[in-house]
């Protein structure tokens, strides 16, 4: 029952598996971002209040929530990383860091640019910014943690500890907005009961988020190739596929 | 149980033989402090506005200063592995290295921490409540600290990254912590804001020992 499990963590096995996979992620990703913002950028009716200011969330809510789910996959495969000692483990960890701080960057910054005109201000210190900015700090801590390391496994072990560490931030970017008072609105989609947004609305976001998820595996699965390709450099089927 | 008193036993011995180490985050801390003093105009009311930052964000970096070493001499000179080697479980001696480093630093810094808020200007309710604060987020500070310290360990630029890499995850502390105080200074209840830090405390008591002696393991593989 398990063979499958461990077959994905043989590099070779991983490799060719990821190139068989990307084509079809790539296209799938391209599709649903343009569905996603032609839908939601040129179709969608502007919001009643906020006008055309609105549409930025088809860019910051698929970001920010990537951002989160990133963070999370990347403890997760820390702790397998750790557990198992599994290497493809390590190389997954390794490669979400960088994703991740991007798709941090981008909600940081749409979220910026919609406050002025919003707010009134680029930036308030309030639970949600500024857990989010945490956030940032901490991807970009395990970054710079994996390069100090000359040996990449050691690297891994010590990036694994300290997002396992981290990850106790997570839910307080996902439910300071309920627990603090917080100029930034809670959350429109993900909640129970009747959405409070209209169809028109929703559906390209649902496909923007979608695209976007996929985008950032498509990122992944690429540097975890590279990674993959990096470590193995001198055995056997690295020489051979190059 | 003995083997614990050892090794607090040496720690002592080693702080004792080496003054400048215990004495310079004391001296580093009323020295940053003065020169906030002396920035901002003579006697300016606001300083005590901020003075529950200045103070917290103090005390966190004298912390800082002296955490680097706190694994590195015994990684120098083979120690490490001694202990990581002995029957002793490594939880147990990295939680004594902690609690030496919290004794030997942290404690000094909060008993000077509430002259120092007097002297920015801090009535007697909110001195409490930064005292207060402090004994309950000086041993987080050590504890994240010593992990992180534990898990760039031998690398060459750890003086660098160790501050980056501990900043973001204390930051919950200095919140709670300065809060304390500034709900003293306005005349609020304080109970809310040491709850939080007390929680803090029990989460980092009870689980940074176990990561911290499995980073002390990543380090010496």
């Amino acid at each position: 029952m398990w063979t499958w499990f461990h077959r994905l963590a043989s590099p070779p096995h991983f490799y060719r598996l990821a190139e068989r996979w990307l084509p079809w992620v790539g296209v799938a990703a391209a599709g649903l971002l343009a569905w996603g913002w032609i839908g939601g950028l040129v179709f969608a009716p502007p919001d009643y209040q906020q006008k055309d200011a609105f549409r930025i969330i088809y860019v910051h809510v698929p970001t920010a929530a990537a951002s989160l789910s990133l963070y999370t996959m990347m403890a997760v495969a820390g702790a397998v990383a750790l557990i198992w000692r599994m290497k493809l483990a390590e190389c997954v960890l390794v490669a979400t860091a960088p994703v991740g701080a991007g798709m941090t960057v981008v909600a940081l910054i749409t979220g910026m640019l919609w406050g002025k005109p919003m707010w009134g201000t680029y930036w308030v210190w309030d639970a949600r910014l500024t857990s989010e900015l945490v956030l940032l700090f901490l991807y970009l801590g395990v970054i710079g943690l994996q390069q100090a390391f000359e040996d990449a496994r050691a690297a891994a072990r010590a990036c694994a500890l300290l997002a396992i560490v981290g990850v106790v931030n997570v839910p307080i970017v996902k439910y300071s907005v309920e627990w603090w008072n917080s100029l930034h609105q809670t959350s429109t989609i993900l909640k129970l009961g009747k959405p409070t947004i209209t169809a028109d609305m929703a559906v390209p976001l649902y496909a923007a988020l979608a695209g976007t998820f996929l985008l950032c595996a498509y990122a992944i699965l690429r540097r975890v190739q590279n990674e993959l390709l990096w470590r193995e450099r001198r055995t056997g089927w690295v020489a051979e596929l190059l | 149980m003995s083997a614990v008193a050892a090794l607090l036993r040496r720690e002592a011995w080693l702080a004792a033989r080496s003054r400048s180490d215990w004495l310079m985050p004391p001296f580093f801390l009323v020295v940053v402090v003065t020169l906030f003093g002396l920035g901002a105009e003579p006697n300016d009311p606001r300083l005590a506005r901020f003075a529950p930052a200045i103070l917290w964000v103090a005390n966190l970096l004298a912390a800082l200063l002296t955490l680097e070493r706190l694994f590195r001499a015994d990684h120098e000179d083979g120690t490490l592995e001694q202990m990581v080697l002995s029957p002793l479980p490594l939880y147990l001696v990295a939680a004594c290295k902690l609690l030496s480093h919290w004794l030997l630093t942290g404690l000094p810094l909060v008993l000077l921490s509430a002259p120092l808020g007097a002297m920015l200007g801090l009535d007697t309710a909110a001195v409490v409540a930064l005292v207060a604060g402090l004994v309950l987020g000086t041993p987080c500070i050590s504890a994240v600290g010593g992990f992180v310290a534990a898990l760039t360990v031998g690398l060459p630029r750890a003086g660098l990254l160790l501050p980056v890499l501990v900043l973001p995850l204390i930051v919950p502390v200095v919140i709670f912590g300065a809060g304390a105080v500034r709900s003293a200074q306005q005349g609020l209840p304080v109970d809310a804001p040491l709850y939080f830090l007390a929680a803090i405390l029990a989460v980092c008591v009870t689980l940074v020992p176990w990561v911290c002696s499995a980073a002390l393991r990543n380090a010496v593989d």
